[in-house]
Order: C-alpha cells, then structure tokens, then sequence
C-alpha cells in the first residue's frame, strides 16, 4: 500500500524550545488516524508543520512522495491537505452557501475568480454539500448567526469542498454537546470511506467512536507509541504521561 | 576618518533622539498593539512643559536657571503621563483589539491637541474645566442611583449637551476679558533656551561634540536603563511583561489588566515627554513639532520588532546612522577620492539632503523588510499569528 | 428551495435592480443637468472637487471597508493622477518651448519622463496606470512578506512622507514645493479655468463617479468580493484553502490606487493647482474618516461620508477657521467609538428598524429568536402541509 503522509526526523525549534523532537510517522492512504497526547505534546504544531505555517528545522514533510519542504501553504492546500482548525474558523460576514462556495472554487486564480462565474458542477456541489452537513435551511444566513456545532459541521463541509486527499482535524469534539460529538463522529467516518484523515482528540469517549485503526500518543514532541486502541490504553507509559507517575 | 566618526557620532545622536521617542511607543505597541499617532503630540506637551517650566525659572537667574532641565524632565514626563492616561482612559480603552480604529482615534486626539496648544488661554481652560465639572460630576452622582443602567443612554443625551451649553454660555460671558482670552503660546514657534552648560562643545579629534546633544544621549541611555530595570526588575514590570504575552492567563491569575494597560500607557506617554524635553534643546518648538518625528519614530518600531528593547536600540541608532550619512553627505564625499565610483558618488550626492536622505532610508527599509518581515527580533512559536 | 419561491425572489431581485437603476439615473440628472444650471459657477467648482474626493473615497472603502487594509497614503496615489494631468496641461505650448518654471532653476531641457505627456491618449492612461502599478508595486513588496494590519499602516504612511519629500525637493523635475498651476494653461484650445472646460470638467466627473461606483459594485460582489471579505476576517484560513491572499491583495490595492488617481486629476482641474501638500499626511487620513464617517464596506456611504464631511468642512472652517480642527479631531474621536459602522450603518441597522416600528411596520428579522421564524421549522411545517 502507498504512503500518503511520511514525516522523517522532524525537528521543530522555537528559540530553544523543542516542540517536535525527531519525530518519525507515517500512514497509508485511506486510513483514518487519530492522534492524542497531554497538552504541550506538539500536536498542533504537528499540524502546523504538515500545512506549511511553520518550517521544519530540520528533518522532511513527504505528502504522496512530495517533499513539502518551503512551499507556501495555499500551494500545499492545493496539493490536497485541507485543515479545521482548533475552534471553528468560518467566514462569519458570509452566508453558508458563500463559504462553501468560496473554497468549492476550482480554479484559485485572482483572474479567474474575478471574471469566471460560478460553474454549475461546484453548485451542485455546494448544494449537496449543505445537504451532508445539514445545513440546508440555513443556507442563506450569515455564518455568524450558527452555533458553535453549526459552525464546526460547516467547517468539515468547506474542507471536504476543498475535495483534498488528506484532512487534517484538530479538535473537532471541542465544545460540543453529546449528541453533536457523535453527529460530528459520524460525520467524520462517513468521510473516511473516501479521504485519508489525521484527527486530533482529546476526547477519550470520541476517540474509542472514530478510532478504528491505529492510535498514535504523542509526548514531548515525539512518538510515544502507536498502535490499536486498547493497546495504547493499556500501555503503561502512556498511563504515564497522562496521570503522572503511580507513587512506589 | 574623522569625517567618519563626526558622522558616527551626529548619526547616533539622531538616532538617540529617535530611539528615546521610539521607546514609549514601542512598549505601549508591544503590550497593548497599539499605534498611538498622537505619540508626537505627547512629545510636544513635553516640550511645551519644557519651555513652561524655563519661563518659571527665567526671572530666578543664575544659577537657578541653569538647572531648570533637571526640574523640566520629571515635569514633561508628568505632563505627558496624565495625557496619556486620561487618553487611555478616556479614548483607548473602549477601543481593545480594534487596532485600525485606535489608529484614527488617536489621529483625532493628535488633532485636537495640535489644536490645543495654537489656542489654548485662560478661558479654554476655564471652559474646559466647568465641562468637566459639571459632566463628570453630575455622571458620578446619578451613577449612585439604583436605576444607573436604565437611565444611562438618557443622562448622557441629557447631560453631556447641558454641560457642553453651560461651559460655552461661560466662555461667550467672560469673553469680554482680555487676560482670559490671551493665548498661552500663540501659533508661533517657541524657543528653549539652553541652560549655559550646555551650550558649546568639546572638541574631540578635530571635531566639535555639542555638549546639548552629549545630554541627550546620556538622557537616552539613562531612560533605556530606567525602562529596562523597571519592565526586569520591578514587580509591576513583571505584571506587564506578562499581559504582554498571554493577557487572558495574566487576567485568570488576578493580574489587574485594566490597571496595568493604564500604567503602561502613562509610562510610554511620559517617555515622550522625556523626548520632547530632550527635542526642545535641539530647535524652537511649535505645535507641529510631534509630526516632524513621528514617522521616523514609527520606522524604528517597524524595524525593531515587537517586544524586545535591543530591536528598538538597534533600529534606532541604525535608522540614525544611516540617515545622518547619506543625508549630511559623508557617504558620498568619502568615496569622492576613488575615481572609478564615479556613478555610486553621483547617485548618493542626489540623496545628499536630509529630505532627499529620508527616501533613501525608506527603500532600504522596506528592502530589509524583504528579508526580515517581522523587523530585527521577531517573535517566534505556536502563537504567532502568521 | 422550490421553483415558485425561487421565481417569485428573482422577481423580486429584479425590481429590487430596476429601482436601484431608477434612482441612481435621477441622481446623475440631479447631478449633471440641474445642479450645473442652479448653482453658481465657484459652487460648482467646489461640488465638483467634493464629487472628486468620494472618487477616492471609493477607492478607500474597497480596501478598507472590504479587504481590512487601512491605508494612510492614499495621497501617493491621487497626487500622482493630478501630476500626470497637470503636467500635459503644462505641455500645451508652441513646439521647442518649455514651461515657464524650468527657466527659473536653469534647465535647458525637458526632463525624460516629461516627453509621454505631450500626447492626451497617454497622458489619460498614465493618470490610470502609474498611480496602480506604483500601488502595486508598494503592495507587492509589503503584503509579500505578510506585513498587515497597522504595520501596513504606517509603511503607506511613511511612503507618502517620503513621495512627499521627494516631489518637495526636486525643483529641477516637478518644480518642487510651488507645484504646477493648471489654471492658466489650456485644454484642447480651451482655458482650463473657463466656465466651459469647468463644467466639462464637472459633468466628467460625476460620470466617473458612476463608473467608478459601478466597477466597485463589480468587485465587491461575486466570488471576488466574497473573498475580499474573507480576508478581512480570517487571511489565515483563506491561505489554508488554497488561495494566495498576496495576489488578490495586490490587485485590490492596484485599483484602488489608480482610482485614487483618476480622482486626482479630476481634483487638481477644478482646484487649479498641483502642490505636494497634496500628499500631506492629514489629507491623507482624512479620507479615511470620510469613509468611516458614511460607513466602511457600503460603498454609497463612501460618497455620502465625502459629501457630508467636506460640506460640513466648507461651511465651518469658513465661520469659525480655528475650531474647524477640534472638530475634525472630535469626529474621528465620535465616529469611531459611536458610530462604528457609520451612517449607513447606523440606518441599516438601527434608525430604519426603529422608523418601521414608529410606523406600526413589523420589525426585520436578522436573526431568528422565535421558532416561528426559524427556516428549519417552516421548512418542516411546508412539508407536513404538502403531504
């Protein structure tokens, strides 16, 4: 099976500071991994690193076999990485058909988006995009107007319009009541069946929902362990670094 | 050579001026994010201050008046610290986070200020004083009243057009006097006069060191030395350097936010007031003073990045340098002897101005923002908002 | 959406268009037919310099109201659009004869970038593309590098001192603080100062004006707009969707400069005179305040925030010439803190919400605060009544 994601050696330096330290991952495509680990862990730096938003300091990024290192994050959002971030970020002056519509857009081009008009296959998209997040009957009001799991739907269906190849989640249960964590949950296994997805949770409840596959913990900004859910549970150094060291 | 080190030496005084204006302004921005445009404002009350406490001293004589600049300082610091603060207070505050509307608000305090001191006698004064009176006053009494929230929108439509009618009723009734309606300082340019020792100079290798602008720079390395201390050493340095990164926690721990906004912006005011103190020795003042510094003031900002002294010292002093070498033709005329830099002597002659100078210093610093976009010492990890 | 709404909201979008047609045309017959026969010939002039100013205004509110990026140096821009005009109305002169100033500092010969502006064709092209390119070339070098906010500020602030600077000191080019008269000179055979080429002049730009609005409403609208909106309130999450913020930042920020310039040139004809105190840095901010006065990102509030600014502005410091700067200070202060989406603002989402209620008229629904109202549920109550 391909490689979809393959990070070797990386190393992330802020003044000093190691958020990542030679770390070493990798995941087929179509697979759906989670990642989890205490606060401080490098998890969204991880992230950050993968989009572009931050350069390695030293070690490589390979998406589908591509070096990502020094491409600029809108080209790597092109290649086919699509991000949520941590709190939902929508475009709240614009109406939810106008947000899907803005990243639904084919071609990103300043000239093209300002002389072409809107394709009638990425309306129909956009369409049955609203009708996925259930957002249908909301279409027309401004963004701004939506809950915190109505914007948090909506921001999964602007990634899933980017049409990427891997999806990058982080925190997508946060804040959110039960019943909308598992809307969500199921939300994002749907997705599954045809993305590559890299979710970060700290939701124990969610993550045994979504995790099917491998678990990866993360501890000071490397690779703790890996492996199937309850493997990981039980594995004594992760109960380590999440409660701390059991006195003698 | 002592081309070199006369120009070495005008280019930091330069740039000392514009580092101890950069200083308060660099803070405040640090902190709060906030570009104050009245900061050259605020150097001109220090100035005026300056100029108010040497006609106090004048009619004392020697040797009372040579020590009138020691009295000036504290004072134009005071002076420029309470506009701060009620500017802070009054105007800022209800601006956080909106960063783009603090900048008009502040170009509308810088106006009314400039304004200000071109008008500002007696009956101004007493106007402005019977306004507030009777305002601030009459807010605070009915602020006691139980029903405060509900009739607030209707005590401010009420209060602030009756109290704004008294005052200019009792300014258009006492106009008549003429003591009242004297302008303080008139339109015109005023003039500090130098206490005796610090006209002249010592000449040092061939050159003359204005003993005014070795003055300047120890008052800017004192003041660099007196901010460092305070934000390193002092307990309510410690509260704002931790406002300064992360405001929220800061709040959670019970760190005064409010108050220490306030602080720091009275303190960044009274450092302009230091630096007008320090710009009233090198020239008249007038009120449009502020604005002949204000841009470079800012330049040093940009360059030095957010939140570290040494990026504000080296971009001052640089920026001062830079501009004094090319302005003042030092550049130019030292390479004048080699005969095959004929062009690049040309071309640096044409900047050879200290309007010319200026335009030369800005292409360089948008090309250093070309390769160092977030100035000398940027900020680095998660929470840098790219 | 089922068909019959949706025809019946393209009925009504359309009317909505026509109206909006309607008024605009009697607004440009108010402007260009009546007002010229009304008012007397210096009024006139003066509407037409304020008419001129929203022209820029315009060109503000597009990078400000709707991209976020504040611009202090606007004069850059329309100073250049007015040099470029005023400089081929020098060059209306018998052939081998230079304008009168460069005798003065002792030049012989017509300076290089002069010799373009001989030619009416270029010279109109030059008014529109050298403000934009050099727009966008400051654009380009600052949004490059991810530089925004006030940092963006004031870079543009510090590049107008130093235009200003530039055109002050340099007699031998541009005959630097006395600037260039335009009054004096000819136009097409014509006095630039004559009733005619005024009123010309005056009918011109209010069709610019219509022009200019139009091409905003372009901009603003659509999928461009949109994202013009997008980047003002979230640029990071733009990037990580696969847009280069940098291009469509440099574009916006190239038209509205050569908008600027356009109004310009229309300023500098109907004021006289070029000087560099055109790119002062008061004047510049000014027109910031115009916008935010009439209400950011409406582009009609634009032009009604330069009309009422600069006739209040007019009148006052006519009156009372000391007190027209605390005045102008105290407006920024207001606008800013009271009024924060300006007039229009204030009147699409308070003053008009209120009238309807005086007037017994049921209130709009922004939001959707009872069940009744809420799409979800009247969608659903549709349904059960089709089946």
């Amino acid at each position: 099976m391909n490689k979809v994601l393959e990070i070797e050696n990386l190393t992330v330096n802020f003044d000093g500071f190691k958020a990542l330290n030679n770390l070493n991952f990798s995941m087929d495509s179509g697979e759906l991994r989670v990642i989890i680990g205490p606060n401080g862990a490098g998890k969204t730096t991880f992230l950050d690193v993968i989009t572009g938003k931050v350069q390695p300091t030293q070690g490589r990024v390979l998406f589908k076999g591509r070096n990502l290192k020094k491409i600029p994050e809108y080209k790597i959002a092109r290649m086919g990485i699509g991000r949520k971030f941590q709190t939902p970020r929508v475009y709240l002056n614009l109406t939810v058909r106008e947000n899907l519509d803005l990243v639904c857009n084919h071609n990103k081009n300043v000239f093209s988006t300002l002389f072409n008009r809107p394709k009638s296959g990425e309306i129909r998209t956009v369409a049955g995009l609203l009708e996925t997040i259930g957002l249908e009957a909301k279409a027309e009001s401004p963004a701004a107007l939506l809950s915190h799991g109505e914007k948090q739907r909506l921001e999964i269906g602007m990634l899933v319009a980017q049409s990427p190849d891997l999806l990058l989640v982080d925190e997508p249960a946060a804040g959110l009541t039960d019943e909308e964590t598992e809307n969500v949950g199921a939300l994002i296994l749907s997705l599954a069946e045809a993305h590559s997805i890299i979710a970060i949770e700290h939701d124990m409840e969610f993550v045994r929902q979504i995790a099917k596959n491998k678990v990866t913990v993360l501890h000071q900004g490397s690779v703790l362990c890996e492996g199937k859910m309850d493997e990981v549970q039980n594995d004594p150094r992760v109960i380590e670094v999440y409660l701390g060291k059991a006195p003698e | 050579m002592s081309v070199l080190i006369e120009g070495l030496f005008n280019g930091i005084s330069i740039g000392s001026v514009l580092l101890i204006a950069a200083l308060g302004l660099a803070i405040v921005f640090g902190l709060m994010g906030v570009i104050n445009l009245a900061h050259g404002e605020l150097m001109m009350l220090g100035a005026y201050s300056t100029f108010v406490v040497q006609n106090v001293f004048k009619p004392w004589g020697e040797p009372w008046f040579s020590f009138y600049i020691v009295v000036a300082i504290p004072i134009a610091f005071m002076v420029a610290a309470i506009a701060g603060l009620v500017l802070e207070r009054g105007v800022i505050r209800f601006l956080y986070g909106r960063p783009l509307e603090t900048l008009l608000a502040t170009w509308g305090v810088s106006l009314i200020l400039r304004q200000f001191v071109r008008s500002v006698n007696w009956l101004l004064v007493i106007c402005v004083a019977v306004f507030c009176l009777l305002f601030f006053a009459g807010m605070t009494f009915l602020s006691r009243r139980s029903d405060w929230e509900r009739i607030r929108n209707w005590t401010l439509a009420i209060l602030l057009p009756l109290s704004a009618a008294i005052a200019v009723a009792t300014g258009f009734l006492m106009s008549k006097v003429p003591v009242l309606t004297k302008a303080w300082f008139s339109a015109r340019n005023v003039d500090v006069t130098a206490p005796s020792w610090l006209r002249g100079g010592v000449k040092v290798l061939g050159f003359q060191m204005p003993y005014a602008r070795l003055f300047i720079i120890a008052l800017t390395i004192i003041c660099l030395v007196a901010v460092y201390w305070f934000l390193n050493r002092s307990t309510w340095g410690l509260r704002i350097r931790a406002v300064t990164q992360n405001r929220a926690m800061s709040s959670c721990l019970g760190i005064p936010t409010a108050k220490v906004d306030a602080l720091t912006f009275a303190i960044g005011s009274g450092l302009a007031g230091v630096a007008g103190c320090a710009v009233s020795l090198l020239g008249s003042v007038g009120p449009n003073t502020g604005q002949n510094y204000i841009v470079d003031t800012f330049m040093v900002v940009v360059v030095g990045g957010v939140g570290n002294l040494f990026g504000a010292i080296f971009a001052g002093l640089g920026i001062g340098i830079v501009n004094y070498l090319i302005g003042s033709g030092t550049l130019a005329l030292m390479f004048s002897s080699i005969e095959a830099l004929k062009p690049l002597v040309d071309f640096l002659l044409f900047f050879a101005t200290s309007s010319m100078a200026k335009v030369m210093v800005f292409v360089l610093i948008i090309g250093f923002l070309q390769v160092k976009p977030a100035g000398l010492f940027p900020q680095k990890g998660r929470n840098v908002e790219l | 959406m089922n068909p019959k709404k949706a025809i019946a909201l393209n009925k009504k979008k359309q009317r909505q268009k026509l109206i909006e047609i309607g008024i605009v045309l009697g607004l440009v017959f108010i402007f260009a037919v009546i007002l010229p026969i009304l008012l007397p010939g210096f009024r006139l002039r003066l509407l037409g310099r304020i008419l001129s100013l929203s022209i820029v205004a315009l060109g503000i509110d597009l990078i400000w109201g709707y991209t976020g990026l504040l611009s202090l140096g606007h004069g850059i821009f329309f100073a250049l659009g007015g040099y470029g005009l005023a400089m081929h109305l020098k060059l209306q002169l018998p052939d081998g004869q230079l304008p009168e100033f460069f005798t003065l500092y002792g030049v012989r010969e017509l300076p290089w970038f002069w010799y373009p502006f001989y030619s009416f064709p270029v010279t109109i092209m030059a008014v529109i593309v050298i403000p934009g390119i050099v727009a966008g070339l400051l654009g380009y070098l600052v949004f490059r590098n991810r530089i925004k906010g006030v940092y963006f500020s004031i870079i543009t602030q510090a590049a107008l001192l130093v235009f200003f600077n530039f055109f002050n000191g340099q007699q031998k080019l541009i005959n630097g603080t006395n600037g260039l008269k335009t009054d004096t000179e000819t136009i097409f055979g014509m006095l630039a100062s004559s009733d005619l080429a005024q009123k010309t002049f005056y009918i011109i730009t209010v069709i610019a004006l219509v022009v200019v609005y139009y091409l905003c409403r372009l901009l603003t609208s659509g999928r461009f707009g949109r994202l013009l909106v997008a980047i003002r309130d979230d640029e990071t999450r733009v990037r990580f969707s696969g847009y280069d913020p940098t291009g469509y930042k440099v574009l916006v920020f190239a038209i509205s400069g050569a908008i600027a310039g356009i109004a310009g040139a229309l300023y500098t004809v109907q004021t006289g005179i070029i000087t560099p105190k055109f790119m002062e840095v008061p004047f510049s901010i000014e027109m910031v305040i115009w916008v935010a006065v009439g209400g950011r990102a409406t582009l009609i509030g634009a032009i009604i925030g330069t009309l009422l600014v600069r006739l209040g502005q007019t009148f006052l410091s006519e009156s009372f010439p000391e007190v027209w700067l605390f005045f102008q200070g105290a407006l920024f202060l207001i606008v800013v803190t009271v009024l924060p989406d300006g007039i229009v603002g204030w009147w699409r989402d308070f003053a008009w919400n209120k009238l309807r209620h005086i007037l017994g008229l049921q209130k709009r629904i922004i939001t959707y605060p009872s069940l009744e109202e809420n799409p979800e549920v009247i969608q659903e109550k549709a349904e059960l009544e089709e089946n």
